[in-house]
């Protein structure tokens, strides 16, 4: 009974606290304990797909701040990404390779970024607000193809990964995967922290009835603004990993379809909830990986996997997964 | 750059705004009357052209093939509707977004399973491959010259249809406040189901009358999707007039801005930079100028709901 | 709680199953572009070296091969993790792939440093052809520039004096344009760089007709090919401005275009008229295999295949040894499909260029065939650059 009604406050909207630190705590020993079970078993590339699966969470846990807390729907997170990677790439071309300078600068200019175009997107709502940061995404993806000495279309390959303080201590692939995780960690308890926050609550209550809040007295559009430029100074740092986890840059990290992937890992693993945003970016890695191994047409079982668990999962696989686990432990 | 080269240039531009027109039109009433983003619209605009080669090949005549297609195309867009979207109407945005995207990705690669992933070729009928001399040296296709007409014929049948019918009366209602007329009585399903298939099948018809003039791949439908969008935000959502108006706007800016971005940027730079910076500009310009427009109507140009 | 596990718990049991294999069987990734509309090249180049597996009896150089497959969906970072995970987990000794430059730029530091062979049956960017070269990289395809130079040598040799140019606005676009201009010394009226993925040239057609050139250079590779011949014939130009072109009329696109493309001309290190025994037994084969006429993907990464079975051949199946393993490769002792075929010093092949022309053949299908040679044994303009010997 009391867990029926806790399942159905839960699922009212964003008004909840987030979850208790069972269900993080759980997802993040998992992947610190990846390295070790990649070692035991010989498997070196697990460490590179959990690479891959971190990098991507950490931008995807900025998207949801913005779409299940803010009700922001952006289609151009992928541009953050993008031009935190370049960062990182044209300062490695003009000899700067470290990441104490990379990562301040890869976060100011998405800030920068946010802040100038979020002034245009906060103005819009619903698909307007869509297709406006979708614009801004495809701006800078056009932009990144016609800058020639950076290599164009073709991308630019980074010679070594960032040192820290001089130290080359990234150039490890497991060291690296933990200092990912580390900005993981960080990024998850910053979303964390806000949402809890006075500043979260104004968000979420925006997100519920911004003429309501708007009639008490905030200013709704400057919190919006801000959740924007957090979101992207967040997905800056994705770019700084993505780009020394491949040590590779390409316009390819900001096309819209990218953006479009980064929704379909948030919505999938649960929107709202940030777990779901770091869950359905590995399912949705591990899926494409271990689908496209068995056959090249895996986006014909992938596709309806999505609808179905639109149309049957509500609250994504977090949801289903919680809904599942009272079912049995409450009988 | 001559008065000629311009002309032509502006009947392209009309050519490809028609075009947008089409696909945009069922775009905009979908979401205008049912509140639903079918992103899986630029699928339905590629499997009316597939269908179509496919219709062609056991018919061997164009006409035909064009009515099966038509046919063929209401008849896949029902179906979808019944499975899929009708489930929707009542989620938000994000759910309708995910959903359609997952149709998208198994939709083109059903169709790439199906009819591989080599670009397929689809004859126009005889009488118009011909060309059209239009000015000295420049000879025009007359097939886009029959795109232009059929676009135009369309939106001037479906500017009768929505202003001078009852049905069309519905559905502008619909779009103003979809709640209230099912409220007064009308059957809102099967008018929703009217709207949707009237789409699919002006996206359906887009696609065959395309097909002669560019290739039918698997994923064709993604890139002019971004611009139908484009389209329908810029005009306002809900609204034909908008959607028009946004259409042959965009069409022109876009084929103006390709042909002419670098004569005008020539002006104020070197030949060099100029020719790889032209191409950049000119495809951010619809971009940037969807940017303005929302920011001075947030709503965009003529919206449908009086918000 | 157990909601990850489950998942991780499955991918590995399914990578641990995978791995179950003979240790000193061959092991070759093979990378290329398996999704969207440029399928179509990367499913000819599977389709050529699985051909050329088949014909050796799924021995090369007479050891068992695995090949695994790998779709990088034109994507860099995808492409580096699949190449990771061929490396790692798949341990594979050869990596051959892929078919364009930008993946190859995302790859070639990955797989060169891990001390894998990485043979490239398509891309073969400047990048790597100076001073970047590496001794773990070898192309079986050409330098991109070469296509392009011979039709700037014929469009000079012809006497045309007016040449408009057309590719698409990325690095293998400018690469093209580069490289027509490196051999034609007359006047170029315009050079049309068009977004990538554009399919409807109207505007870019008519500018044409309105300048009047001699002939259109054009690199426009895949389905954007398909639509610019069908819209040049559609829109009278076909007989009236001669149209050059590289990788827009070949056999992936020309079932597409068919008699739009009657009589173009392009340029090519191959045709499937070439005539060498080897070459018309390939081309049959493929026809009857695959019921589509060969493309140079195909026959690149078909001798992609011969070339790595000469090399395992030449060191008796011991692939630990890669010095004599690369001495191996670099000797390129087989019998290419096109016939003469040596490495440069860059690991870039030698080789002879002709001009093409799109012919119907009498099955009704179309391919381009040899008109005449234009380069014999030419090599490309960046090998002096590399310091390898």
């Amino acid at each position: 009974m009391a867990g029926a009604a806790a399942i159905a406050v839960g699922e009212a909207g964003s008004l909840r606290r987030p979850r208790g630190i069972a269900l993080p705590a759980v997802i993040f020993a998992v992947f610190a304990l990846l390295p070790a079970f990649a070692a035991l078993t010989a498997q070196h590339y697990l460490v590179d797909t959990g690479t891959r699966i971190v990098v991507f969470a950490v931008a995807a846990v900025a998207l949801d701040l913005l779409v299940g807390y803010g009700g922001l729907i952006s289609f151009g997170q992928a541009a953050f990404i993008g031009l935190g990677a370049y960062a990182v790439g044209i300062l490695s071309a003009s000899g700067i390779g470290d990441a104490l300078i990379s990562l301040p600068v890869a976060i100011a200019v998405s800030i920068l970024f946010a802040w100038i175009t979020g002034i245009v997107c906060i103005r819009t709502k619903g698909v307007y607000f869509i297709m406006i940061t979708l614009a801004f995404g495809q701006m800078v993806y056009f932009l990144a193809t016609s800058l020639a000495p950076y290599g164009g279309d073709n991308g630019l390959t980074i010679d070594a990964r960032n040192t820290i303080a001089g130290w080359q201590v990234l150039k490890n692939d497991t060291a690296f995967y933990y200092f990912a995780l580390l900005c993981l960690l960080a990024s998850y308890l910053l979303c964390r922290a806000l949402i809890v926050s006075r500043f979260g609550r104004v968000l979420r209550g925006v997100k519920e009835n911004a003429t309501r809040m708007a009639t008490i007295g905030f200013t709704v559009q400057r919190f919006q603004l801000i959740a924007y430029v957090i979101a992207g100074g967040i997905g800056g740092v994705s770019g700084f990993l993505l780009a020394n986890s491949t040590e590779f840059v390409a316009p390819a990290y900001m096309a819209w379809q990218q953006s479009g992937e980064l929704i379909v890992m948030v919505i999938l693993g649960g929107v709202g909830t940030l777990d779901g945003a770091i869950f359905g970016s590995a399912v949705y890695l591990l899926a494409e990986e271990w689908l496209s191994g068995m056959t090249e047409n895996w986006q014909v079982i992938f596709g309806p996997f999505l609808v179905l668990v639109v149309l049957f999962a509500r609250g994504g696989l977090i949801g289903l997964s919680t809904r599942l686990w009272h079912r049995f432990s409450h009988g | 750059m001559t008065a000629t080269l311009f002309l032509v240039q502006v009947l392209n531009g009309l050519q490809l705004g028609v075009l947008l027109f089409l696909i945009a039109a069922g775009l905009t009433l979908v979401f205008g009357v049912m509140d639903f983003i079918n992103l899986a619209h630029g699928v339905q605009y590629m499997l009316g052209a597939y269908l179509a080669v496919a219709f062609y090949g056991l018919v061997g005549n164009f006409l035909f093939a064009l009515i099966l297609a038509l046919l063929a195309s209401l008849g896949f867009g029902l179906l979808l509707e019944f499975l899929v979207f009708r489930h929707l109407y009542e989620r938000d945005h994000l759910d309708q977004v995910i959903a359609t995207f997952g149709i998208i990705l198994f939709l083109n690669h059903a169709v790439r399973m199906i009819w591989g992933a080599a670009p397929l070729n689809l004859p126009m009928p005889e009488a118009l491959t011909g060309t059209v001399l239009l000015a000295p040296g420049q000879l025009y296709p007359v097939w886009r010259l029959v795109i232009i007409t059929a676009g135009i014929g369309v939106a001037g049948g479906l500017y009768v249809l929505v202003t001078h019918t009852r049905i069309g009366m519905l559905v502008r209602a619909g779009a103003t406040n979809a709640r209230m007329v099912s409220a007064l009585g009308v059957n809102i399903k099967q008018l929703f189901m009217i709207v949707f298939g009237f789409g699919t099948m002006l996206a359906g018809f887009a696609g065959v009358m395309i097909a002669p003039i560019i290739s039918v791949e698997p994923g064709m439908g993604t890139n002019i999707l971004i611009l139908a969008f484009v389209v329908i935000v810029i005009g306002g959502i809900g609204s034909i007039r908008g959607a028009f108006v946004a259409a042959l706007l965009i069409g022109l800016v876009d084929t103006l801005g390709r042909s002419f971005s670098i004569d005008v940027l020539h002006l104020v730079m070197a030949p060099s930079p100029a020719r790889t910076v032209g191409p950049a500009a000119a495809s951010i310009l619809i971009y940037v100028l969807m940017a303005i427009v929302l920011y001075l109507r947030p709503a965009g140009l003529f919206p449908a709901r009086g918000r | 709680m157990i909601k990850c596990t489950p998942m991780l718990a499955v991918t590995a049991a399914c990578a641990l199953l995978t791995s179950v294999a003979h240790a000193d069987d061959l092991k070759v990734g093979f990378i290329s572009t398996l999704s969207g509309p440029p399928a179509v090249l990367g499913g000819q180049a599977r389709n050529g070296f699985q051909l050329a597996v088949k014909d050796l009896n799924g021995k090369l150089g007479g050891v068992n091969t695995q090949v695994f497959v790998a779709d990088d969906e034109l994507k860099p970072d995808v492409a580096v993790t699949k190449v990771k995970a061929l490396i790692d987990r798949d341990k594979v000794d050869f990596v051959v792939g892929p078919i364009f430059s930008n993946i190859l730029g995302a790859i070639e530091k990955p797989v060169t440093e891990a001390g894998v062979f990485l043979i490239s049956p398509n891309a073969g960017s400047s990048a790597f052809a100076g001073k970047d070269c590496n001794k773990n990289f070898f192309v079986t395809s050409y330098q991109n520039d070469q296509v392009h130079e011979v039709l700037g040598q014929y469009a000079q040799d012809s006497g045309m004096k007016k040449v408009i140019i057309v590719v698409p606005n990325y690095q293998a676009g400018k690469d093209a344009a580069a490289g027509f201009k490196h051999k034609f010394t007359g006047e170029i009226l315009d050079e049309i760089y068009v977004p990538l993925g554009q399919l409807d040239y109207s505007a870019e057609l008519s500018r044409i007709a309105a300048a009047k050139p001699d002939a259109v250079f054009g690199f426009i590779p895949g389905g954007m090919g398909v639509n610019f011949v069908k819209q040049y014939r559609q829109a009278g130009l076909a007989d009236k401005i001669t149209f050059l072109s590289a990788f827009t009329v070949d056999e992936s696109t020309l079932p597409a275009q068919q008699d739009a493309a009657l009589g173009m001309l392009a340029g090519s290190n191959w045709a499937p008229n070439l005539d060498t025994p080897q070459n018309k037994k390939f081309v049959e084969e493929y026809l009857k295999e695959y019921n589509a006429i060969p493309a140079t993907y195909a026959f690149q990464a078909y001798d992609a295949a011969m070339l790595i079975d000469s090399a395992v051949k030449a060191v008796n199946g011991k692939l630990g040894d890669k010095d004599a393993l690369r001495a191996a490769l670099k000797k390129a002792d087989f019998k290419s499909l096109r016939g003469a075929f040596k490495f440069n010093n860059n690991h870039y092949p030698i080789q002879n260029f002709y001009l093409t022309k799109v012919a119907k053949r009498a099955d009704g299908k179309y391919e381009t065939e040899i008109v005449k040679t234009v380069f014999t044994n030419f090599g490309d303009s960046y090998a002096k650059d590399c310091p390898m010997k």
